[in-house]
């Protein structure tokens, strides 16, 4: 269905399955180890060789000299691959061709793969391969690369006299943040098993977006999309990091080609750090002014972000910031400057997770100098439309203000002291801040194909992935419903290009547009099982396996004979162009400054969001509880750490770069607001996986300030960069 | 990973006896810190020796008053036993504060003596270390060094040892038990038993090459608040910044004694007479509190990233004398 119109009443409206917290369909299999993972299919891929690539030990430069006799001598080894007898490769896409030449471009790039018998004697083996550089001066520093950044891409995004507003605003401030590198450290790494037969690549493999990687895979290895099935069942987490293709997906192809046999090859926690992706480092400058009364009058708001030459991707901290407060002038840039370090690529939210660390708590500052509180501050320069395109185009839905009412209330905010340092628990220093949340609302293209069977079983198929989301379940809340069956007849097979073309997980768009394709095939379904009983589909109803109409009811499993199967797809219409579409919430945190140590410790966390109508209310707040553990990770102690003498990510094992713990999290809760957006799919969903952290560090940082006064503008807040500033003790 | 051929011991004596006789062989007993450092290519032992059947698994009280822990106590069963919690609380709340459950199940009391470094360099295998490779020179000097070292360094090392237990340890007076491949045994004081890294970091203790940790000795309990307090920056899983192991023992007012152990400052638990004296006789105040910062910091160098570790280490000293008097 092209999804042009807002939709009216639909079977999924009666909300038996969809819209209940059922526990997700795949949870025994994951339990019990049967959930296959890509490095997992010994059984359907016996005899497979192991590979293990040999990482670049320079950041820029090229390969003088590779000595692989060793290693190719060692026990076990089947081949040694290097620039010199890797096969030609066409060009697919950001980060796809393997060992192409002697240039280095970033660290941890592969130069070698080793594939041995066992995984014991590539990896020996890999250690082996001796390889001579010749450096060249790479640039390594953002803040230093900044002043070479290249203007905005498709020009700034002006309004009004943004320059003379901000000037002649009674209350200002111009202050720059910066957030760092960050990794996406999922718990699967980067794995793929690789396996010919004959022209025909199957490929297990970890991938966001498997239809995709075809394409780019296709393209590297030069051969027909058609000829390259990759299979993604279940994927590890992902958060963005694996929605390119690297090198365990085309190393492993090239080298089972050539050997004739299965290659699996698994990316090394620590190769993933600097031979993968990241969420790039952003330095942010924003300029906001306001009136007495907390009106924002004008708003400005420029990011830069680096990346390797040639490469697309730039992170967009500063487009959230287009649609999220109302002010009559306006300029919002973002730039991209040159690094070589790994790929910046998507992580969580790209744009907004980065983006509204600054844009919030800048606004925190504004608030603070107008005498604002900071819920009221958000309230007031809410707004009911895309600020910049004005009444034409409305929210589709927008529930900002409602969300700060029901977290302020719920969270104790009338409990926060407005001065920072007057609230203590013995050395603890203790204070509440809050941000906004928004994600802009995804929509794209998706196919699926439903079967029932003569036993009234139906199965659903899609190529869209599940990274660990909930995808298995949701889709069978839908297809259950829409079919008038209980949830356990159906069954959900995902992560497979042959089948119908999903989305693939990213931006937050799977639930919306797989959702939707289902819904599609559903209805096609209906139509197709109430013309055999030669009814009109809208006198047919779906319940309890049967159809009713007609003043006859009849068990599906019969209707549908030897089985009946209908596609649906989901093509998205103009509504995204005439309502401006995102999902919104508010975070609130309570935090503990400890005031001779400078340690910061989260004391509570909540987070109220409105994304629509939820399939699964649980399966949503656990994203949402993801996604501000995200932001807790962001706002205290994540950062990929620049080495700028040697160009890489230096803590690159899960000791050393950390995440929070679970000692870190000890009372963190989100809630859902009520709320249906036909604007967005028939499903009245809006995205969903993403919302949780995006301010959720902001509302962080801004509790730091409230305990202890101290403003730290370069994340994470590390308590060396609060010591400083701290009240003397005792 | 290098290839190795493994034996497993039945007795400590063997299992000096097996080291003695093959060069660059090591002890294996949790393995939580060697497995990983074998897999990065970073230790190459050419033969390991399991020494997880030999015994010297239990804590027993000496005639002194004391207790011996056998090397291969694990750190969980260390933290939980009753002698320890009632007697030595130091101890075991610097065991509680280090690694994670399941990290604490599987290390011994010897392997966490022994556990290495947790530099950035030393565990990234490519860049500089002479620790890793000697005479390859520092990456840490003049580069990300945060967590590094702001007394004991030398020119060519800033790591910091990485241990919460030995921090305990040192404040404890504790003794190290070892028995050499000809059986011959001796007793090492913790504060001999680490070098300082000089011009050999790579050379981290007094052990000879196949001598083996059989137990540690604790002298009979002392009195006094036993406090141990890890700043870090995040609540579990995460090396200390600055750590500090407290004892100080009160008549009225005033300290009659005092011993601090320091962790994340120095490449060994570091302790400084000069600042323990400085508290004797004091109230335990500000003032007394500064006084002992001072003697600590006397020679302390911060590398840039990690010169807020003198601040902390003044301000979080001040508050552990201020709960210890408290008690």
């Amino acid at each position: 269905m092209r999804y042009d119109k807002p939709i009216s009443m639909t079977p999924l409206d009666a909300r038996r399955i969809v819209a209940q917290p059922v526990d997700r369909v795949d949870g025994p299999a994951k339990l019990s180890g049967a959930a296959t993972y890509s490095y997992e299919y010994h059984e359907e891929v016996p005899g497979a060789a192991y590979g293990m690539i040999v990482p670049a030990a320079i950041a820029k430069g090229r390969i003088v000299a590779i000595d692989s006799a060793a290693a190719e001598a060692a026990e076990g080894v089947l081949m040694v691959m290097t620039h010199r007898n890797a096969p030609r490769q066409g060009s697919g896409g950001d980060a796809a061709p393997q060992l192409v030449g002697s240039e280095i471009a970033h660290h941890g790039q592969a130069v070698a793969l080793v594939v041995a018998e066992t995984f014991e004697q590539a990896r020996h083996a890999a250690g082996l391969v001796r390889v001579d550089y010749e450096r060249e001066p790479g640039r390594f520093d953002l803040a230093e690369a900044e002043r070479q950044a290249r203007p905005p891409r498709g020009g700034e995004h002006r309004m009004g006299d943004f320059e003379a507003a901000f000037a002649a605003s009674p209350f200002a401030v111009d202050v720059s943040y910066t957030t760092p590198d960050q990794a996406h450290a999922m718990m699967e790494p980067h794995a793929s098993i690789a396996r010919w037969d004959g022209d025909r690549l199957t490929l297990w493999s970890a991938q966001q977006l498997p239809d995709w990687s075809v394409g780019d895979i296709a393209a590297t290895l030069a051969m027909p999309s058609e000829h390259i099935r990759i299979i993604s069942r279940f994927i590890g987490g992902g958060f963005g990091g694996k929605i390119s293709v690297y090198a365990d997906a085309i190393l492993s192809a090239l080298a089972a080609r050539a050997l004739g046999r299965p290659v699996k090859l698994a990316l090394t926690r620590q190769q993933i750090f600097n031979g993968t992706s990241h969420r790039p480092a952003t330095i942010q400058r924003l300029r906001l002014g306001c009136d007495a009364e907390g009106r924002l009058l004008a708003i400005g708001h420029d990011s830069v972000s680096g990346n390797l030459p040639g490469r697309s991707f730039e992170e967009g901290a500063a487009s959230q910031t287009r649609l999220l407060y109302a002010a009559p002038n306006r300029l919002i840039r973002n730039r991209k400057a040159v690094l070589d370090l790994a790929p910046a690529a998507s992580m969580r939210a790209p744009g907004e997770a980065a983006g509204l660390l600054a844009l919030e708590c800048a606004l925190d500052e504004l608030a603070e100098k107008a005498g604002i509180d900071p819920v009221e501050m958000r309230v007031i320069n809410d707004t009911p439309h895309d600020p910049e395109r004005g009444p034409a185009r409305p929210f589709s839905s927008r529930k900002l203000v409602e969300a700060l009412r029901e977290g302020q209330r719920r969270f104790g905010w009338e409990r926060r002291d407005p001065v920072p340092c007057r609230v203590r628990d013995g050395r603890w220093l203790v204070g509440m801040g809050v941000a906004s949340a928004i994600r802009e609302n995804y929509v794209v293209e998706a196919k699926a194909r439903v079967r029932l069977d003569g036993q009234g079983r139906l199965t659903v198929e899609t190529s869209m992935t599940d990274i660990g989301t909930g995808s298995y379940t949701i889709l069978a809340q839908v297809a259950a419903e829409a079919m008038g069956l209980p949830l356990d007849a159906v069954t959900v097979r995902l992560g497979d290009t042959r089948l119908p073309r999903g989305p693939g997980s990213g931006g937050s768009w799977g639930a919306n547009s797989a959702g939707t394709a289902v819904y599609d095939a559903c209805m096609a379904l209906r139509d197709m099982l109430a013309q055999k009983a030669g009814l009109n589909s809208t006198d047919a109803r779906f319940e309890g396996g049967m159809m009713h109409g007609g003043g006859r009811s009849l068990a599906l499993a019969e209707l549908a004979g030897e089985g009946v199967s209908a596609e649906g797809e989901m093509l998205p219409g103009g509504l995204t162009q005439s309502y401006a579409q995102a999902s919104f919430g508010a975070h609130f945190a309570e935090v503990g400054v400890a005031i001779d140590s400078g340690e910061v410790r989260l004391r509570r966390m909540l987070g109220v969001f409105a994304a629509g109508r939820l399939l699964n209310p649980k399966t949503a707040r656990s994203q949402a509880i993801g996604g501000m553990v995200f932001g807790v990770g962001a706002a205290l102690m994540e950062a990929n750490v620049v080495d700028r003498r040697h160009g890489l990510f230096i803590n690159h094992d899960l000791a050393e770069y950390h995440v929070p713990a679970h000692a870190d999290l000890p009372d963190i809760d989100a809630i859902f607001l009520d709320e249906e957006d036909d604007k967005s799919t028939p499903l009245k969903t809006k995205g969903v996986g993403e919302l949780g952290i995006c301010g959720a560090g902001a509302a962080i940082a801004n509790a730091i300030h409230n305990a202890c006064g101290v403003r730290v503008r370069d994340y994470p807040v590390t308590l060396d960069k609060l010591l400083d500033g701290l009240p003397p003790i005792g | 990973m290098r290839p190795f051929t493994y034996e497993r011991a039945e007795s400590p004596e063997q299992a000096a006896r097996a080291a003695a006789e093959t060069p660059g062989a090591r002890f294996i007993a949790g393995g939580t810190n060697l497995i990983d450092l074998m897999k990065h290519g970073i230790e190459t032992p050419p033969h390991l020796i399991d020494v997880t059947r030999i015994g010297l698994d239990r804590i027993e009280e000496t005639a002194e008053g004391g207790l011996r822990i056998g090397a291969m106590v694990r750190n969980a069963d260390l933290a939980a036993d009753m002698r320890v919690r009632r007697d030595y609380p130091v101890l075991a709340r610097a065991l509680l504060a280090g690694a994670s459950g399941q990290l604490r199940n599987k290390a011994t009391t010897g392997g966490n003596l022994l556990q290495r470094t947790r530099c950035l360099y030393f565990y990234d295998g490519i860049t500089p270390c002479n620790k890793r490779r000697p005479g390859s020179g520092c990456a840490a000097i003049g580069g990300v060094n945060r967590m590094h070292v702001i007394v004991g360094a030398s020119d060519h090392c800033i790591a910091t040892h990485p241990s919460d237990m030995a921090v305990a340890l040192s404040a404890l007076d504790a003794r190290v038990e070892t028995v050499n491949g000809g059986g011959a045994t001796r007793t090492i004081a913790l504060a001999d038993f680490y070098r300082l890294p000089g011009d050999r970091p790579e050379q981290e203790t007094v052990l000879a090459p196949g001598e083996l940790i059989t137990a540690v000795t604790l002298p009979a309990p002392v009195e006094g608040a036993q406090l141990y307090r890890k700043v870090r920056d995040r609540a579990s899983y995460a090396f200390a910044l600055v750590s500090i192991a407290a004892i100080i023992r009160r008549e009225g007012r005033a300290i009659a004694e005092a011993r601090l152990a320091f962790g994340g400052i120095a490449p060994k638990p570091w302790r400084v007479e000069a600042a323990e004296a400085a508290l004797t006789g004091s109230d335990g105040g500000r003032a007394a509190a500064d006084a002992a910062a001072d003697a600590i910091l006397a020679d302390a160098e911060g590398r840039g990233e990690n010169d807020f570790k003198l601040p902390l280490l003044r301000r979080v000293l001040a508050t552990v004398l201020g709960e210890a008097m408290a008690r």
